[in-house]
């Protein structure tokens, strides 16, 4: 009797669950060293810099959607913005990288937190057209704005300048790998102060909104008020992203502003995993690489995004990474 | 003074009106059982208590001040702490988590992006004072969506209590329980109202819970007060045994 116990609770015994860190552990060794082995895949410098942009506007979308509960389809508007405010800076206004970054994410974020005061007043799928149809003015504008904006065929006509601190420079400009570890520092920043809100009381309170609004409302939380905060936070960390973007491509066309955009954004959180912090990185990753590849090869590229799309949203519906972590845990 | 008043308060739904004119006070310190059959107007009657919606005409009191117009969100920063007739809680964090949400919300740190070690310190003994109240500090560390329904009714209590409420509303806590998960939260609310002294208005069905910890009795019949009393007052009244306690027999 004794030892049939002892054999089920033997088997019943979960493998030994890995330590929290392994996950961001093995994702910053990868980040770091990508430089160093990415050449020997076939991949090069400006895609994994590509990558990481498109990974911090992921993750400011998931600190939205995955952590307050709330949709945005129009996360394209913020990201554009601080493209086009770090472009028409360099372009119109000044060679000072810093300063077209700042302007880039002041544009979007302000925007954000401005348009947010009315878009919070909705909820559910309403909150979600109301994004939409904000997304789409500014792409609307830069459209339209021929002369100031480049309309059509985008703004050009800036390039990355070699960033100052202090009395060195720093040349991102000539060089790509520095400019990806520039673009992976910024990245390192907005991600820490993601993680440092997320367990902040603040960011508990918004975790709690998400799991169930109608309790938050009767712990006496101030729930519009949360979202609102959640969504200004959201649109600071995509316009940085956009920011970066512009940089990455010395181009800011009106497409990033596009809801097109807001939707691939999503597709990135959904499939890495929404609700598990470092799932919109993988999405991005994935994503990325794989439009970069097969691209390549045919026009239809799309088609095959969208059918690995389809068969992760059926077979693991919280995402590649929420799929690993769940096979790691039990 | 009354800790909670409602005078004559109304609410219809077009046409239907669902509480019509219901006027009760309810002392401090007292447990208030609301009861009646069902369609009686108890839930709407709890949601204008609340706050939940306004109502069509009447007011509501806490300790003599009209709180009519406030949202429910401002009604619980006063003091009105309440529970779902379906539990509502946050399913995916364990038992100390959601109660920590509501201490911190209680202590007014919802909106704080950091704390500070004294901060934490409070909160913590907040949590465990509450966890050790509602017996669930052996179960802190499980995800409340797992527990059993007696014990998910306990943690909503528990967030309800992390509010350091004036008055603690419950709508049905038995409600879909087995004896022994009915016995267990009864005697959770007995000891919150004799060890603790909470004022408690109370929404239930099963007659023993009521007879046996009730000060006051509440009867409502098609949105109406039919009888207001005593549990022998009650016990005794035959309008309510008419009414009410005849189609149960």
């Amino acid at each position: 009797m004794s030892v049939t116990t002892t054999t089920t609770t033997k088997l019943r015994q979960p493998r030994p669950a890995l330590p929290e860190w392994t996950m961001p552990a093995v994702i910053w060794v990868v980040l770091l060293s990508a430089p160093l082995w990415l050449s020997l895949v076939g991949g090069y410098t400006a895609l994994a810099s590509h990558v990481v942009v498109m990974a911090l506007v992921a993750m400011a979308l998931n600190f939205l959607l995955g952590f307050t509960g709330v949709m945005s389809f129009g996360h394209a508007a913020y990201f554009g913005l601080g493209a086009y405010g770090t472009g028409l800076t360099l372009r119109y206004l000044s060679d000072s990288t810093w300063f077209a970054m700042l302007n880039g994410i002041l544009l979007g974020g302000i925007a954000g937190t401005l348009l947010g005061t009315l878009i919070c007043r909705r909820r559910g799928v309403y909150f979600a057209m109301v994004t939409i149809a904000f997304g789409q003015i500014f792409y609307y504008i830069a459209y339209r704005w021929d002369s100031f904006t480049g309309g059509y065929d985008g703004l050009r006509g800036f390039s990355r300048q070699p960033l100052g601190i202090g009395p060195w420079t720093i040349d991102i400009q000539g060089n790509g790998t520095l400019f990806y570890y520039f673009v992976l520092a910024v990245f390192a920043v907005c991600v820490a102060l993601m993680a440092f809100l997320l367990r902040s009381p603040f960011g508990r309170t918004l975790i709690a909104i998400r799991e169930n609004q109608r309790r938050a409302q009767f712990l006496g939380i101030a729930v519009d008020k949360h979202i609102w905060l959640s969504f200004s936070i959201s649109c600071f960390f995509a316009s940085t992203a956009g920011a970066l973007y512009a940089l990455l491509n010395n181009f800011a066309d009106p497409t990033a502003l596009n809801y097109t955009i807001s939707g691939v954004i999503v597709i990135m959180v959904v499939m890495g995993g929404m609700r598990n912090f470092w799932g919109p990185l993988v999405g991005a990753a994935i994503y990325v690489v794989l439009q970069d590849y097969i691209s390549s090869m045919t026009q239809n590229w799309m088609s095959f995004i969208g059918l690995l799309f389809v068969m992760v949203v059926m077979f693991f519906p919280s995402g590649i990474l929420g799929m690993l972590k769940r096979r790691a845990t039990t | 003074m009354s800790m909670l008043e409602a005078r004559h308060a109304t609410k219809a739904f077009g046409s239907l009106v669902a509480v019509n004119d219901i006027s009760l006070s309810v002392a401090p310190g007292e447990l208030r059982a609301i009861i009646g059959p069902n369609g009686a107007g108890k839930t709407t009657f709890f949601n204008l208590l609340t706050g939940f919606f306004p109502p069509t005409s009447g007011a509501i009191y806490l300790e003599g001040e009209n709180i009519t117009h406030l949202t429910a969100t401002q009604r619980v920063k006063l003091g009105m702490a309440r529970t779902f007739q379906i539990t509502e809680i946050f399913p995916e964090l364990t038992v100390h988590e959601n109660v920590r949400i509501g201490v911190e919300a209680a202590a007014g740190y919802s909106l704080h992006m950091w704390t500070s070690r004294a901060d934490a310190v409070v909160v913590r003994a907040g949590i465990d004072e509450i966890l050790t109240l509602t017996n669930l500090t052996a179960k802190a560390d499980r995800l409340v969506g797992e527990l059993s329904h007696g014990d998910q009714r306990a943690a909503e209590i528990a967030m309800a209590l992390a509010l350091k409420p004036r008055v603690l509303l419950l709508d049905e806590p038995t409600a879909g329980m087995g004896e022994q998960e009915t016995y267990q939260v009864a005697g959770l609310i007995r000891r919150l109202h004799k060890n603790s002294s909470y004022t408690i208005v109370l929404i239930e069905h099963d007659m023993r819970v009521v007879f046996n910890l009730a000060d006051r009795i509440t009867v409502l019949t098609e949105g109406t007060m039919l009888a207001d009393g005593t549990p022998q007052e009650i016990a005794a009244n035959p309008a309510v045994q008419a009414a009410y306690l005849g189609t149960a027999e």
